[in-house]
Protein backbone atom coordinates (compact mmCIF):
# COMPACT_ATOMS: atom_id res chain seq x y z
CA UNK A 1 0.00 0.00 0.00
CA UNK A 2 1.15 3.50 -0.77
CA UNK A 3 2.20 5.66 2.15
CA UNK A 4 -0.34 8.36 3.09
CA UNK A 5 2.28 11.01 2.56
CA UNK A 6 5.52 10.63 0.71
CA UNK A 7 7.97 13.50 0.41
CA UNK A 8 11.07 13.24 -1.67
CA UNK A 9 13.96 15.71 -1.90
CA UNK A 10 11.81 18.71 -1.01
CA UNK A 11 13.55 22.07 -1.19
CA UNK A 12 12.47 25.63 -0.51
CA UNK A 13 14.69 28.67 -0.02
CA UNK A 14 13.80 32.24 0.89
CA UNK A 15 16.28 34.64 -0.69
CA UNK A 16 19.06 32.06 -0.76
CA UNK A 17 18.37 30.91 2.78
CA UNK A 18 17.21 27.29 2.70
CA UNK A 19 14.12 26.74 4.90
CA UNK A 20 13.50 23.23 3.68
CA UNK A 21 16.68 21.53 2.61
CA UNK A 22 16.27 18.22 0.83
CA UNK A 23 13.63 16.78 3.11
CA UNK A 24 12.43 13.25 2.46
CA UNK A 25 9.71 11.70 4.56
CA UNK A 26 7.42 8.67 4.40
CA UNK A 27 4.36 8.55 6.60
CA UNK A 28 2.31 5.33 6.38
CA UNK A 29 -1.47 5.52 6.51
CA UNK A 30 -2.89 5.81 10.00
CA UNK A 31 0.37 6.79 11.64
CA UNK A 32 0.75 9.54 14.25
CA UNK A 33 3.90 11.39 13.30
CA UNK A 34 5.39 14.10 15.44
CA UNK A 35 7.71 16.62 13.83
CA UNK A 36 9.82 18.53 16.30
CA UNK A 37 12.60 21.04 16.01
CA UNK A 38 13.72 24.34 17.47
CA UNK A 39 12.58 27.75 16.15
CA UNK A 40 13.45 28.22 12.52
CA UNK A 41 13.83 24.51 11.84
CA UNK A 42 11.41 24.85 8.91
CA UNK A 43 8.48 22.99 10.44
CA UNK A 44 5.73 25.37 9.34
CA UNK A 45 7.41 25.87 5.95
CA UNK A 46 7.21 22.11 5.49
CA UNK A 47 3.46 22.23 6.23
CA UNK A 48 3.02 25.13 3.82
CA UNK A 49 4.76 23.12 1.12
CA UNK A 50 2.64 20.04 1.80
CA UNK A 51 -0.63 22.03 1.65
CA UNK A 52 0.47 24.10 -1.33
CA UNK A 53 0.41 27.48 0.42
CA UNK A 54 4.04 27.63 -0.77
CA UNK A 55 5.44 26.20 -3.99
CA UNK A 56 8.46 23.93 -3.63
CA UNK A 57 11.68 24.83 -5.48
CA UNK A 58 12.40 21.16 -6.04
CA UNK A 59 11.25 17.75 -4.94
CA UNK A 60 8.01 15.80 -4.98
CA UNK A 61 5.05 15.34 -2.66
CA UNK A 62 2.75 12.36 -3.03
CA UNK A 63 -0.55 11.78 -1.29
CA UNK A 64 -1.49 8.09 -1.34
CA UNK A 65 0.76 7.67 -4.34
CA UNK A 66 -0.66 10.60 -6.30
CA UNK A 67 1.74 13.38 -7.12
CA UNK A 68 0.32 16.65 -5.72
CA UNK A 69 3.44 18.83 -5.94
CA UNK A 70 1.95 21.13 -8.54
CA UNK A 71 -1.66 21.18 -7.37
CA UNK A 72 -3.27 24.32 -5.94
CA UNK A 73 -4.08 24.28 -2.19
CA UNK A 74 -7.83 23.83 -2.75
CA UNK A 75 -7.20 20.84 -5.01
CA UNK A 76 -5.09 19.22 -2.31
CA UNK A 77 -7.89 19.81 0.20
CA UNK A 78 -10.25 17.95 -2.13
CA UNK A 79 -7.85 15.00 -2.08
CA UNK A 80 -8.13 14.63 1.68
CA UNK A 81 -5.56 17.01 3.11
CA UNK A 82 -6.48 19.29 6.00
CA UNK A 83 -4.48 21.50 8.32
CA UNK A 84 -4.68 23.73 11.35
CA UNK A 85 -2.64 26.87 11.91
CA UNK A 86 -0.11 27.72 14.56
CA UNK A 87 -1.26 31.34 14.43
CA UNK A 88 -5.04 31.12 14.80
CA UNK A 89 -6.61 31.70 11.39
CA UNK A 90 -10.36 31.88 11.90
CA UNK A 91 -13.13 34.19 10.72
CA UNK A 92 -13.33 36.45 13.76
CA UNK A 93 -16.59 38.26 12.98
CA UNK A 94 -18.52 35.05 12.40
CA UNK A 95 -19.91 32.52 14.84
CA UNK A 96 -18.19 29.26 15.67
CA UNK A 97 -20.93 27.51 13.73
CA UNK A 98 -20.40 29.64 10.64
CA UNK A 99 -16.66 28.94 10.77
CA UNK A 100 -17.29 25.21 10.67
CA UNK A 101 -19.97 25.69 7.99
CA UNK A 102 -17.38 27.41 5.78
CA UNK A 103 -15.17 24.40 6.27
CA UNK A 104 -17.97 21.97 5.37
CA UNK A 105 -18.83 24.10 2.33
CA UNK A 106 -15.28 23.83 1.04
CA UNK A 107 -15.92 20.28 -0.11
CA UNK A 108 -19.68 20.56 -0.74
CA UNK A 109 -21.14 21.05 -4.21
CA UNK A 110 -23.55 23.61 -2.81
CA UNK A 111 -20.69 26.08 -2.36
CA UNK A 112 -21.40 27.24 -5.93
CA UNK A 113 -25.07 27.91 -5.23
CA UNK A 114 -25.56 31.68 -5.47
CA UNK A 115 -29.33 31.79 -4.97
CA UNK A 116 -30.41 29.61 -2.06
CA UNK A 117 -30.12 31.17 1.41
CA UNK A 118 -27.28 29.49 3.30
CA UNK A 119 -29.17 29.63 6.61
CA UNK A 120 -31.91 27.39 5.19
CA UNK A 121 -29.39 24.57 4.74
CA UNK A 122 -30.24 22.87 8.03
CA UNK A 123 -28.27 19.71 7.22
CA UNK A 124 -25.05 21.68 6.94
CA UNK A 125 -25.69 23.64 10.13
CA UNK A 126 -26.64 20.54 12.12
CA UNK A 127 -23.46 18.85 10.96
CA UNK A 128 -21.44 21.93 12.02
CA UNK A 129 -23.00 21.85 15.49
CA UNK A 130 -22.37 18.11 15.74
CA UNK A 131 -18.67 18.63 14.97
CA UNK A 132 -18.46 21.48 17.47
CA UNK A 133 -20.00 19.07 19.96
CA UNK A 134 -17.18 16.61 19.27
CA UNK A 135 -14.60 19.18 20.36
CA UNK A 136 -16.70 20.18 23.37
CA UNK A 137 -17.99 23.47 21.99
CA UNK A 138 -21.60 22.50 21.24
CA UNK A 139 -22.91 25.07 23.70
CA UNK A 140 -20.89 27.87 22.16
CA UNK A 141 -21.87 27.36 18.52
CA UNK A 142 -23.75 30.66 18.26
CA UNK A 143 -20.96 32.78 19.78
CA UNK A 144 -18.76 34.92 17.53
CA UNK A 145 -15.12 33.81 17.44
CA UNK A 146 -14.09 37.14 18.93
CA UNK A 147 -15.95 36.31 22.16
CA UNK A 148 -14.43 32.93 23.00
CA UNK A 149 -11.16 32.15 24.76
CA UNK A 150 -7.86 31.33 23.13
CA UNK A 151 -8.12 27.69 24.18
CA UNK A 152 -11.55 27.46 22.60
CA UNK A 153 -10.23 28.96 19.38
CA UNK A 154 -7.63 26.19 19.29
CA UNK A 155 -10.50 23.73 19.47
CA UNK A 156 -12.33 25.49 16.64
CA UNK A 157 -9.16 25.15 14.55
CA UNK A 158 -9.30 21.40 15.07
CA UNK A 159 -13.07 21.27 14.51
CA UNK A 160 -12.68 23.00 11.14
CA UNK A 161 -10.02 20.52 10.07
CA UNK A 162 -12.10 17.54 11.26
CA UNK A 163 -15.11 18.90 9.33
CA UNK A 164 -13.12 18.32 6.15
CA UNK A 165 -13.11 14.56 6.91
CA UNK A 166 -9.40 14.48 6.11
CA UNK A 167 -7.37 11.44 5.24
CA UNK A 168 -4.21 13.26 6.25
CA UNK A 169 -4.45 15.85 9.01
CA UNK A 170 -1.65 18.34 9.65
CA UNK A 171 -1.69 19.96 13.09
CA UNK A 172 0.60 22.96 13.47
CA UNK A 173 1.45 23.35 17.16
CA UNK A 174 -2.05 22.57 18.40
CA UNK A 175 -0.91 22.88 22.02
CA UNK A 176 0.90 26.21 21.71
CA UNK A 177 0.02 28.81 24.31
CA UNK A 178 -2.34 26.59 26.29
CA UNK A 179 -2.53 25.92 30.03
CA UNK A 180 -1.80 22.44 31.33
CA UNK A 181 -5.50 21.60 31.68
CA UNK A 182 -6.25 22.86 28.19
CA UNK A 183 -3.38 20.84 26.80
CA UNK A 184 -4.69 17.69 28.38
CA UNK A 185 -8.08 18.39 26.82
CA UNK A 186 -6.68 18.89 23.32
CA UNK A 187 -4.48 15.81 23.67
CA UNK A 188 -7.52 13.72 24.54
CA UNK A 189 -9.19 15.17 21.49
CA UNK A 190 -6.27 14.32 19.20
CA UNK A 191 -6.02 10.89 20.77
CA UNK A 192 -9.67 10.30 19.90
CA UNK A 193 -9.24 10.95 16.17
CA UNK A 194 -10.14 7.86 14.17
CA UNK A 195 -7.16 5.64 13.40
CA UNK A 196 -7.80 5.70 9.64
CA UNK A 197 -6.81 9.38 9.66
CA UNK A 198 -3.09 9.95 9.33
CA UNK A 199 -2.04 12.69 11.74
CA UNK A 200 1.14 14.72 11.38
CA UNK A 201 1.76 17.11 14.20
CA UNK A 202 4.32 19.85 14.67
CA UNK A 203 5.52 20.75 18.13
CA UNK A 204 8.23 23.05 19.29
CA UNK A 205 9.08 21.23 22.50
CA UNK A 206 10.02 17.60 22.56
CA UNK A 207 8.08 16.50 25.61
CA UNK A 208 4.64 18.06 25.19
CA UNK A 209 3.25 15.68 22.61
CA UNK A 210 5.66 12.77 22.65
CA UNK A 211 3.09 10.38 24.11
CA UNK A 212 0.80 10.92 21.10
CA UNK A 213 3.39 9.93 18.52
CA UNK A 214 4.10 6.62 16.88
CA UNK A 215 7.22 7.99 15.25
CA UNK A 216 9.14 11.23 15.57
CA UNK A 217 11.07 13.29 13.05
CA UNK A 218 13.54 15.92 14.22
CA UNK A 219 14.06 18.87 11.90
CA UNK A 220 16.97 21.25 12.22
CA UNK A 221 17.85 24.05 9.79
CA UNK A 222 15.47 22.56 7.25
CA UNK A 223 17.01 19.10 7.38
CA UNK A 224 15.85 15.83 8.84
CA UNK A 225 18.38 15.07 11.59
CA UNK A 226 16.85 12.07 13.29
CA UNK A 227 13.88 9.88 12.63
CA UNK A 228 12.59 6.91 14.53
CA UNK A 229 10.38 5.66 17.34
CA UNK A 230 9.95 7.74 20.50
CA UNK A 231 12.64 5.91 22.44
CA UNK A 232 15.09 5.92 19.54
CA UNK A 233 14.72 9.65 19.01
CA UNK A 234 14.93 10.55 22.69
CA UNK A 235 18.02 8.41 23.11
CA UNK A 236 19.77 9.73 20.00
CA UNK A 237 22.65 12.07 20.84
CA UNK A 238 21.87 14.24 17.79
CA UNK A 239 18.47 15.08 19.31
CA UNK A 240 20.17 16.27 22.45
CA UNK A 241 22.60 18.26 20.40
CA UNK A 242 19.77 20.07 18.61
CA UNK A 243 17.92 20.87 21.80
CA UNK A 244 20.77 21.43 24.21
CA UNK A 245 23.49 22.70 21.90
CA UNK A 246 26.98 21.32 21.55
CA UNK A 247 27.98 21.91 25.14
CA UNK B 1 -42.10 49.67 14.56
CA UNK B 2 -39.41 48.54 12.17
CA UNK B 3 -41.93 47.06 9.74
CA UNK B 4 -44.02 50.20 9.98
CA UNK B 5 -41.03 52.29 8.89
CA UNK B 6 -40.28 49.97 5.98
CA UNK B 7 -43.94 49.94 4.97
CA UNK B 8 -44.07 53.74 5.01
CA UNK B 9 -40.91 53.92 2.89
CA UNK B 10 -42.29 51.41 0.38
CA UNK B 11 -45.56 53.34 0.14
CA UNK B 12 -43.69 56.61 -0.35
CA UNK B 13 -41.58 55.11 -3.14
CA UNK B 14 -44.69 53.60 -4.76
CA UNK B 15 -46.73 56.81 -4.89
CA UNK B 16 -43.92 59.37 -5.17
CA UNK B 17 -44.50 60.20 -8.90
CA UNK B 18 -48.11 61.18 -8.11
CA UNK B 19 -47.00 64.29 -6.23
CA UNK B 20 -43.22 64.52 -6.61
CA UNK B 21 -43.01 66.73 -9.68
CA UNK B 22 -40.88 66.00 -12.77
CA UNK B 23 -37.59 67.28 -11.40
CA UNK B 24 -37.65 65.10 -8.30
CA UNK B 25 -39.13 62.10 -10.08
CA UNK B 26 -36.26 62.26 -12.57
CA UNK B 27 -33.79 62.69 -9.71
CA UNK B 28 -35.27 59.61 -8.06
CA UNK B 29 -34.89 57.59 -11.28
CA UNK B 30 -31.25 58.61 -11.44
CA UNK B 31 -30.81 57.59 -7.80
CA UNK B 32 -32.20 54.13 -8.60
CA UNK B 33 -29.70 53.77 -11.44
CA UNK B 34 -26.79 55.01 -9.32
CA UNK B 35 -27.91 52.76 -6.45
CA UNK B 36 -28.00 49.71 -8.70
CA UNK B 37 -24.58 50.63 -10.05
CA UNK B 38 -23.10 51.14 -6.57
CA UNK B 39 -24.69 47.92 -5.32
CA UNK B 40 -23.04 45.98 -8.13
CA UNK B 41 -19.67 47.49 -7.22
CA UNK B 42 -20.34 46.65 -3.57
CA UNK B 43 -20.34 42.93 -4.39
CA UNK B 44 -16.66 43.30 -5.23
CA UNK B 45 -15.62 45.96 -2.74
CA UNK B 46 -17.77 45.16 0.27
CA UNK B 47 -18.19 41.40 0.10
CA UNK B 48 -15.11 40.42 -1.89
CA UNK B 49 -12.66 42.93 -0.40
CA UNK B 50 -11.54 43.80 -3.93
CA UNK B 51 -11.46 47.56 -4.36
CA UNK B 52 -11.99 48.45 -8.02
CA UNK B 53 -11.54 51.89 -9.52
CA UNK B 54 -12.67 50.75 -12.94
CA UNK B 55 -16.35 50.01 -12.48
CA UNK B 56 -17.34 52.80 -14.88
CA UNK B 57 -16.18 50.44 -17.65
CA UNK B 58 -19.42 48.46 -17.33
CA UNK B 59 -21.89 51.33 -17.23
CA UNK B 60 -20.06 53.01 -20.11
CA UNK B 61 -19.46 49.97 -22.28
CA UNK B 62 -23.09 48.83 -22.08
CA UNK B 63 -24.32 52.37 -22.77
CA UNK B 64 -22.02 52.84 -25.76
CA UNK B 65 -22.77 49.40 -27.21
CA UNK B 66 -26.51 49.91 -26.98
CA UNK B 67 -26.26 53.42 -28.45
CA UNK B 68 -23.98 52.36 -31.28
CA UNK B 69 -26.09 49.35 -32.26
CA UNK B 70 -29.18 51.54 -32.28
CA UNK B 71 -27.67 54.39 -34.26
CA UNK B 72 -25.39 52.58 -36.72
CA UNK B 73 -27.12 49.26 -37.25
CA UNK B 74 -30.64 50.41 -36.48
CA UNK B 75 -31.15 47.47 -34.10
CA UNK B 76 -34.27 47.84 -31.94
CA UNK B 77 -33.89 47.96 -28.16
CA UNK B 78 -35.15 44.41 -27.72
CA UNK B 79 -32.24 43.14 -29.81
CA UNK B 80 -29.49 45.53 -28.76
CA UNK B 81 -30.02 45.31 -24.99
CA UNK B 82 -29.06 41.61 -24.73
CA UNK B 83 -26.11 42.15 -27.08
CA UNK B 84 -24.89 45.05 -24.94
CA UNK B 85 -25.26 42.99 -21.76
CA UNK B 86 -23.50 39.95 -23.19
CA UNK B 87 -20.65 41.94 -24.74
CA UNK B 88 -20.08 43.92 -21.54
CA UNK B 89 -20.14 40.76 -19.43
CA UNK B 90 -17.63 39.10 -21.75
CA UNK B 91 -15.30 42.08 -21.46
CA UNK B 92 -15.76 41.91 -17.67
CA UNK B 93 -14.70 38.25 -17.86
CA UNK B 94 -11.54 39.27 -19.70
CA UNK B 95 -10.74 42.29 -17.50
CA UNK B 96 -11.40 40.23 -14.38
CA UNK B 97 -9.06 37.53 -15.59
CA UNK B 98 -6.34 40.15 -16.07
CA UNK B 99 -6.95 42.18 -12.90
CA UNK B 100 -7.24 39.15 -10.60
CA UNK B 101 -3.64 38.27 -11.25
CA UNK B 102 -3.09 40.88 -8.56
CA UNK B 103 -4.83 41.76 -5.32
CA UNK B 104 -5.03 44.84 -3.11
CA UNK B 105 -3.43 47.95 -4.58
CA UNK B 106 -2.30 46.09 -7.70
CA UNK B 107 -5.88 45.01 -8.42
CA UNK B 108 -7.08 48.59 -7.95
CA UNK B 109 -4.47 49.97 -10.34
CA UNK B 110 -5.16 47.37 -13.03
CA UNK B 111 -8.93 47.94 -12.93
CA UNK B 112 -8.25 51.68 -13.17
CA UNK B 113 -5.86 51.24 -16.09
CA UNK B 114 -8.24 48.97 -18.04
CA UNK B 115 -11.17 51.34 -17.57
CA UNK B 116 -8.96 54.23 -18.66
CA UNK B 117 -8.20 52.33 -21.86
CA UNK B 118 -11.93 52.25 -22.62
CA UNK B 119 -12.28 55.90 -21.67
CA UNK B 120 -9.41 56.86 -23.99
CA UNK B 121 -10.90 54.76 -26.76
CA UNK B 122 -14.26 56.49 -26.38
CA UNK B 123 -12.52 59.85 -26.73
CA UNK B 124 -10.20 58.99 -29.62
CA UNK B 125 -12.04 56.48 -31.75
CA UNK B 126 -14.32 59.20 -33.06
CA UNK B 127 -15.52 57.27 -36.12
CA UNK B 128 -17.32 54.88 -33.80
CA UNK B 129 -17.95 56.87 -30.64
CA UNK B 130 -18.23 60.36 -32.09
CA UNK B 131 -15.48 61.37 -29.65
CA UNK B 132 -16.07 64.32 -27.36
CA UNK B 133 -19.48 65.01 -28.91
CA UNK B 134 -20.84 61.73 -27.65
CA UNK B 135 -23.63 59.71 -29.21
CA UNK B 136 -27.01 61.44 -29.29
CA UNK B 137 -30.33 60.95 -31.03
CA UNK B 138 -31.24 57.95 -28.92
CA UNK B 139 -34.64 56.82 -27.69
CA UNK B 140 -36.02 54.98 -24.70
CA UNK B 141 -37.39 51.49 -25.24
CA UNK B 142 -41.14 50.92 -25.11
CA UNK B 143 -41.64 47.56 -23.37
CA UNK B 144 -44.99 46.00 -24.34
CA UNK B 145 -45.84 49.17 -26.21
CA UNK B 146 -45.65 51.37 -23.11
CA UNK B 147 -43.80 54.60 -23.69
CA UNK B 148 -41.17 55.44 -21.09
CA UNK B 149 -40.77 59.04 -22.15
CA UNK B 150 -42.77 60.47 -19.25
CA UNK B 151 -40.75 60.77 -16.02
CA UNK B 152 -43.28 58.73 -14.02
CA UNK B 153 -43.28 55.82 -16.50
CA UNK B 154 -39.49 55.73 -16.54
CA UNK B 155 -39.44 55.97 -12.74
CA UNK B 156 -41.51 52.79 -12.38
CA UNK B 157 -39.54 51.00 -15.08
CA UNK B 158 -36.23 51.78 -13.36
CA UNK B 159 -37.66 51.02 -9.93
CA UNK B 160 -38.85 47.58 -11.05
CA UNK B 161 -35.47 46.67 -12.52
CA UNK B 162 -33.60 48.03 -9.52
CA UNK B 163 -35.78 46.02 -7.13
CA UNK B 164 -35.25 42.78 -9.06
CA UNK B 165 -31.50 43.45 -9.28
CA UNK B 166 -31.12 44.29 -5.59
CA UNK B 167 -33.19 41.26 -4.63
CA UNK B 168 -30.97 38.95 -6.70
CA UNK B 169 -27.85 40.55 -5.25
CA UNK B 170 -29.26 40.10 -1.74
CA UNK B 171 -29.84 36.41 -2.52
CA UNK B 172 -26.30 36.18 -3.89
CA UNK B 173 -24.82 37.63 -0.72
CA UNK B 174 -26.87 35.36 1.58
CA UNK B 175 -26.12 32.22 -0.43
CA UNK B 176 -23.38 29.64 0.20
CA UNK B 177 -21.44 31.30 -2.60
CA UNK B 178 -21.79 34.66 -0.86
CA UNK B 179 -20.53 33.15 2.39
CA UNK B 180 -17.54 31.73 0.54
CA UNK B 181 -16.93 35.14 -1.04
CA UNK B 182 -16.83 36.84 2.37
CA UNK B 183 -14.53 34.08 3.54
CA UNK B 184 -12.09 34.81 0.71
CA UNK B 185 -12.19 38.48 1.75
CA UNK B 186 -11.33 37.73 5.41
CA UNK B 187 -8.95 34.75 5.21
CA UNK B 188 -8.13 33.78 1.62
CA UNK B 189 -5.39 31.32 2.56
CA UNK B 190 -7.57 29.49 5.01
CA UNK B 191 -10.37 29.33 2.44
CA UNK B 192 -8.00 27.72 -0.05
CA UNK B 193 -6.91 25.19 2.57
CA UNK B 194 -10.59 24.40 3.19
CA UNK B 195 -11.06 23.48 -0.47
CA UNK B 196 -12.48 26.76 -1.81
CA UNK B 197 -11.17 27.91 -5.18
CA UNK B 198 -10.44 31.48 -4.12
CA UNK B 199 -9.49 32.73 -7.58
CA UNK B 200 -12.60 31.34 -9.24
CA UNK B 201 -14.90 32.70 -6.52
CA UNK B 202 -13.42 36.16 -7.07
CA UNK B 203 -13.56 35.94 -10.83
CA UNK B 204 -17.21 34.85 -10.89
CA UNK B 205 -18.03 37.74 -8.56
CA UNK B 206 -16.16 40.16 -10.80
CA UNK B 207 -18.13 39.00 -13.85
CA UNK B 208 -21.44 39.05 -11.99
CA UNK B 209 -20.72 42.51 -10.68
CA UNK B 210 -19.86 43.61 -14.23
CA UNK B 211 -23.16 42.21 -15.49
CA UNK B 212 -25.20 44.35 -13.06
CA UNK B 213 -23.00 47.30 -13.89
CA UNK B 214 -24.02 46.74 -17.53
CA UNK B 215 -27.70 46.69 -16.56
CA UNK B 216 -27.15 50.05 -14.86
CA UNK B 217 -25.46 51.20 -18.08
CA UNK B 218 -28.54 50.42 -20.14
CA UNK B 219 -30.80 52.28 -17.73
CA UNK B 220 -28.33 55.15 -17.78
CA UNK B 221 -28.38 55.50 -21.55
CA UNK B 222 -32.18 55.13 -21.63
CA UNK B 223 -32.51 57.91 -19.10
CA UNK B 224 -30.14 60.40 -20.73
CA UNK B 225 -30.74 59.32 -24.34
CA UNK B 226 -27.13 60.32 -24.75
CA UNK B 227 -23.71 58.94 -23.90
CA UNK B 228 -20.43 60.80 -23.51
CA UNK B 229 -16.88 59.58 -22.69
CA UNK B 230 -17.23 60.99 -19.13
CA UNK B 231 -19.49 57.99 -18.44
CA UNK B 232 -16.30 55.89 -18.66
CA UNK B 233 -14.13 58.30 -16.70
CA UNK B 234 -12.31 57.82 -13.45
CA UNK B 235 -14.74 60.36 -11.94
CA UNK B 236 -17.61 58.01 -12.73
CA UNK B 237 -15.86 55.03 -11.10
CA UNK B 238 -14.80 57.11 -8.12
CA UNK B 239 -18.32 58.44 -7.49
CA UNK B 240 -19.68 54.90 -7.34
CA UNK B 241 -16.88 53.83 -5.00
CA UNK B 242 -17.53 56.92 -2.88
CA UNK B 243 -21.19 55.93 -2.66
CA UNK B 244 -20.29 52.40 -1.55
CA UNK B 245 -17.83 53.54 1.10
CA UNK B 246 -19.92 56.47 2.37
CA UNK B 247 -23.05 54.34 2.60
CA UNK B 248 -21.36 51.31 4.10
CA UNK B 249 -19.39 48.71 2.14
CA UNK B 250 -20.51 45.13 2.71
CA UNK B 251 -24.06 46.08 3.67
CA UNK B 252 -27.06 45.78 1.37
CA UNK B 253 -28.57 49.22 2.07
CA UNK B 254 -25.23 51.04 2.25
CA UNK B 255 -24.56 51.57 -1.48
CA UNK B 256 -28.19 52.62 -2.04
CA UNK B 257 -27.96 55.30 0.64
CA UNK B 258 -24.45 56.30 -0.42
CA UNK B 259 -25.38 56.61 -4.08
CA UNK B 260 -28.39 58.73 -3.10
CA UNK B 261 -26.18 61.06 -1.05
CA UNK B 262 -23.70 61.49 -3.91
CA UNK B 263 -26.42 62.05 -6.51
CA UNK B 264 -28.48 64.48 -4.44
CA UNK B 265 -25.41 66.56 -3.69
CA UNK B 266 -24.42 66.45 -7.33
CA UNK B 267 -27.82 67.33 -8.82
CA UNK B 268 -29.54 69.36 -6.19
CA UNK B 269 -26.77 71.28 -4.47
CA UNK B 270 -24.95 72.07 -7.70
CA UNK B 271 -27.91 74.22 -8.68
CA UNK B 272 -27.17 76.57 -5.78
CA UNK B 273 -23.53 76.02 -5.13
CA UNK B 274 -21.02 75.94 -7.91
CA UNK B 275 -18.28 74.05 -6.11
CA UNK B 276 -20.40 71.04 -5.31
CA UNK B 277 -17.38 68.75 -5.61
CA UNK B 278 -15.86 70.53 -2.63
CA UNK B 279 -19.04 70.00 -0.65
CA UNK B 280 -19.09 66.34 -1.63
CA UNK B 281 -15.52 66.04 -0.38
CA UNK B 282 -16.45 67.75 2.87
CA UNK B 283 -19.46 65.49 3.42
CA UNK B 284 -17.30 62.49 2.71
CA UNK B 285 -14.66 63.60 5.22
CA UNK B 286 -17.36 64.11 7.87
CA UNK B 287 -18.77 60.64 7.21
CA UNK B 288 -15.33 59.06 7.46
CA UNK B 289 -14.64 60.87 10.74
CA UNK B 290 -17.95 60.18 12.47
CA UNK B 291 -19.04 56.92 10.83
CA UNK B 292 -15.87 55.30 9.52
CA UNK B 293 -17.64 52.20 8.24
CA UNK B 294 -20.37 54.18 6.47
CA UNK B 295 -23.70 55.86 7.10
CA UNK B 296 -25.84 52.70 7.29
CA UNK B 297 -23.73 50.82 9.88
CA UNK B 298 -23.16 54.13 11.71
CA UNK B 299 -26.86 54.92 11.99
CA UNK B 300 -27.65 51.35 12.95
CA UNK B 301 -25.20 51.57 15.84
CA UNK B 302 -26.58 54.94 16.92
CA UNK B 303 -30.09 53.47 16.85
CA UNK B 304 -29.06 50.51 19.03
CA UNK B 305 -27.38 52.88 21.49
CA UNK B 306 -30.45 55.08 21.59
CA UNK B 307 -32.75 52.18 22.37
CA UNK B 308 -30.46 50.84 25.05
CA UNK B 309 -30.84 54.09 26.99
Amino acid sequence: MNPALQIHGLKKAFGGLPATNNVSLDVPAGERRLIIGPNGAGKTTLFNLITGALRADAGAIRLFGEEITRLAPHQRAHRGLARTYQIITLFPRDTLEHNVVLSLLGLAKSRWNAFRALRTDTVLHEEARRILGLVGLGERAARPIGEVSYGEKRRVEIAMALAQRPKVLLLDEPLAGLSREERAGIKTLIHGIARDVTVIMIEHDMDTALDLADRVTVLHYGKVIVEGTRTEVVADPRTREVYLGNA
Amino acid sequence: MKWLAWGALALLVAVFPLFGGDFYVNLASQIFIAALFAASLNLLVGYGGLVSLGHAAWIGLAAYTSAWLYLRLGLPHLANAPIALILTTLVAALFGWIALHASGLGFLMITLALAQVLWGTAYRWASVTNGDNGLSGLTRPAPFGMSLDKPAAFYYFTLAIAIVALWLMARFVASPFGAALRGTRDEPRRMAALGHNVWLVRWITFVYSGFWGAVAGLLYVYYHKYVHPTTLSLQSSAEALLGVIAGGAGTLAGPVVGAAIVLILKNYVSAYFERWNMLLGLVFVLIVIFMPDGVVPGLRRAWVRLRAK
